[in-house]
């Protein structure tokens, strides 16, 4: 497969994923600030910008921090390259550049959505939450991996679609669990207030984790078990674990022809997430233990494209 | 459709009768059918100038334009026997240049010619085919000839129209192809990739091709990636081409690969910024030297356009002459030539009845229509003849045969022309037929789809 075509389907669903993964921060910050006080209030609201590493870019355009400006900034400005309109736009642009490599569904998805919104941008009202438009997104993402799951032929054009999502949900499972990590470390054996119960509920919540999490546990929410589950647990398709399993699984089956270094990192993160024991990271420091993971995965991103997708 | 005394010609009975029977809704319904069918698969082209890039639909009119099997064999003889004359002419021009000496050609009509590229003097090319691909303006006019309006042997297109309009009607009216035969075209992929192979370098035992385009935002991009998706080739971009010692690569997932033939969807000037317009993106550096080396077969070869310039088009029928010792089947449309000092009074007296088009344009961009030219257009057009004589040719306005096609008031007669496209090879062939392009506008004669144009299946039956 040519490298531009494997980089632009490799491109096209990490923007799918990432809008996804963008809808579910701000839809769960919109619903915290209902609960929030005035002294936590500000540092929900800044979540999605650290998270997303755009703090300062923010400041540059808005005085204030509100809830209206920060879904103004992260879901429909174009200037912003991480808002999920850019994110849209841009899986839209690389799906047209490959749309006779890829199956006409998928592109007729990823067309539909960008048409729609188009439209919804102007429809839309921040300061109303836009939960709606949230749920959209993530319904347009589902919509578009389960047309490519159900349409596309099993080749490279698969594995590098696989690729390309579970590496952006790793990121982003890893940097909401960085940015919430200080609600989870003063109380690692502490059952918690009601406010707490709330910031972990939206933090499960925000990866789909919430019924897992009872179902599995059958317990009361406690800090240590919710890093587990979005670190460790394999059934969980958002932990960093099952990200692995499907990129080892994808990168087991690409045949490249210098891919050394990037089929050896995958090894070594796939063993680090699947073999962590969540009691030795925290005592070494969750943030610290994220924060490596985070580079090492932006790294497989790196030696990824370097070896397959024409980067030099 | 008619002959000159108004009466239906006979290969067009069936259609008329099935047209008769037809309720008129159901023949709305079709139209709307494949209007949504087209948008869907999205067979769209680019509008060049147009700021928000979009992309328009070509128009496609459901009543197809029939051709009988008896004119379309003397059609095809013409049309053989012309692209093996240009070809001849190529060839030559780049070696012995025997025609320029014998005098049937003016030299500096050619060897000044911007399209005239000396890097491919003395190049000796695969069975000396230059056009590999060649598609062949032809006109009905009231006199029931075809003549020939002009020659593409750049990087002609269209042939995606031809090929997704026949999937069309048939997929909408299965039982008019049951009424008359019609001879099929899909083979043209087919044609096409074997036509490609054999522009290889000889000793290459089973060649590698791609087809070269600028990329999605050119008008052309849906056909090039049809193109390439029918041959079952790669569709490649500049960016994923590169030289190394000699051999042209693509850069794929599993490292490099190389590629043997490339079909090339992009100008002259644009194809090696070392050769030519060094401020090309879109080409690939040191393409020129592989080429020359004879790594790589190009179709078509670079320096064609010095034969289709409409300036090298009226010496056409002499070099079928020179080349052949035949005379032309196809005739010309008689062309006045600005450059010279009695054609452009000629010309300048009788502006608005006249067409005049620059040698070099294409598209139905910067030409002028006389009798539907306003005074203002007309005059406007007097000063840019008078300004750069050499750059502009002139030609009558010729009566083009009409089709009954599908417009606002119902079915009413416009406009036509055909482009067959010619695949030239180990030998020369072709599918019956090819893209007829009408003009949708009352009276109008220009049927480029940039300039408001539609297409039609074509058919050509028993």
């Amino acid at each position: 497969m040519l490298s531009r075509v494997a980089d632009k389907i490799f491109w096209m669903s990490r923007q799918m994923e990432r809008a996804e993964n963008m809808a579910r921060i701000l839809g769960v910050t919109a619903n915290l600030v209902l609960f929030g006080t005035a002294e936590n209030q500000r540092q929900n609201l800044l979540a999605p910008l650290t998270i997303t590493g755009t703090e300062e870019s923010y400041f540059e355009h808005h005085e204030e921090l509100t809830l209206a400006g920060l879904i103004e900034f992260l879901a429909l400005d174009e200037s912003n390259p991480s808002s999920i309109y850019s994110c849209i736009k841009w899986a839209r642009e690389d799906a047209h550049a490959v749309r006779w490599q890829i199956t006409s569904e998928m592109w007729e998805t990823l067309n539909a959505t960008w048409i729609e919104m188009r439209n919804l941008r102007g429809r839309l009202v921040p300061a109303d939450g836009a939960t709606e438009f949230f749920d959209w997104v993530k319904d347009r993402s589902h919509l578009f991996r389960g047309v490519t799951y159900g349409t596309i032929v099993r080749g490279e054009a698969f594995d590098f679609s696989r690729v390309g999502t579970h590496l952006e949900r790793a990121d982003n499972t890893a940097r909401i669990l960085d940015v919430k990590y200080h609600i989870l470390l003063p109380s690692v054996e502490d059952v918690g207030g009601a406010l707490d119960y709330y910031q972990w509920a939206a933090l499960l919540r925000s990866v789909s984790a919430f019924e897992t999490y009872r179902a599995l546990y059958k317990d009361q929410i406690f800090p240590i078990k919710v890093a587990e589950l979005l670190i460790l647990e394999r059934r969980m398709p958002r932990s960093l674990a099952a990200c692995l399993d499907q990129i080892a699984e994808a990168m087991n089956r690409i045949q490249g022809n210098q891919d050394h270094a990037a089929k050896r990192l995958t090894g070594q993160l796939h063993a680090r997430m699947v073999h962590a024991d969540v009691q030795e990271i925290f005592a070494g420091g969750l943030h610290e233990w994220l924060t490596e993971s985070l580079a090492e995965v932006n790294e497989l991103g790196t030696r990824i494209q370097r070896a397959y997708l024409g980067a030099v | 459709m008619r002959s000159a005394d108004g009466a239906v010609r006979a290969h067009y009975e069936p259609l008329v009768k099935w047209l008769e029977q037809m309720p008129p809704e159901r023949v709305e319904a079709k139209r709307r059918e494949a209007d949504l069918l087209f948008h869907r698969v999205g067979i769209t082209f680019a509008v060049y100038g147009d700021e928000q890039g979009a992309e328009r639909l070509i128009p496609f009119d459901t009543i197809p334009r029939i051709l009988d099997k008896a004119e379309w064999e003397t059609i095809s003889r013409g049309l053989r026997q012309r692209v093996n004359a240009l070809n001849r002419f190529l060839h030559d021009i780049y070696h012995g240049q025997e025609i320029l000496k014998a005098g049937v050609i003016p030299a500096e009509q050619v060897l000044t010619n911007d399209a005239f590229q000396v890097a491919m003097l003395g190049l000796d090319l695969p069975n000396q085919v230059y056009s590999h691909i060649s598609g062949i303006d032809l006109i009905r006019h009231s006199d029931g000839q075809y003549y020939v309006l002009e020659d593409n042997l750049r990087t002609p297109s269209g042939v995606s129209y031809m090929l997704e309009n026949r999937k069309m009607m048939m997929r909408l009216f299965p039982e008019l192809f049951a009424r008359q035969r019609v001879f099929p075209v899909e083979h043209y992929a087919g044609l096409l990739l074997d036509t490609l192979r054999a522009a290889a370098p000889e000793r290459v035992r089973d060649p590698v091709v791609a087809v070269l385009t600028p990329g999605q935002h050119n008008s052309a991009y849906f056909e090039h990636a049809f193109l390439a998706q029918q041959m079952g080739v790669e569709l490649v971009e500049g960016a994923d081409l590169y030289v190394k010692d000699g051999t042209l690569y693509m850069r794929t997932t599993s490292g490099r690969q190389r590629v043997d033939v490339i079909y090339r969807r992009i100008d002259d000037a644009f194809l090696d910024p070392l050769a030519f317009r060094q401020d090309s993106l879109l080409g690939v550096p040191g393409l020129l030297s592989v080429y020359r080396a004879g790594n790589i077969g190009l179709a078509n070869a670079i320096g064609t356009g010095v034969a289709d310039d409409k300036s090298t088009y009226p010496y056409v029928p002499d070099m079928i002459r020179f080349y052949l010792g035949e005379e032309p089947l196809l005739a010309n449309v008689p062309t006045w030539q600005c450059k010279r000092a009695d054609d452009l009074a000629h010309v300048l007296d009788n502006l608005a009845e006249l067409v005049v088009k620059e040698v070099q344009g294409s598209g139905g961009y910067g030409m002028l229509i006389g009798p539907t030219a306003t005074k203002a257009e007309l005059e406007a057009f007097r000063a840019r003849l008078i300004a750069n004589p050499a750059n502009y040719i002139a030609q009558p306005t010729l009566s083009l045969s009409t089709c009954p096609t599908f417009v606002e008031a119902g079915i009413a007669p416009r406009h036509v022309d055909l482009r067959p496209f010619v695949l030239s090879g180990k030998n020369v062939r072709m599918v019956p037929g090819g893209l007829t392009r009408v003009a949708l506008k009352e009276g109008s004669l220009v049927v480029n789809s940039s300039q408001g144009g539609g297409t039609k299946d074509t058919w050509v039956v028993e």
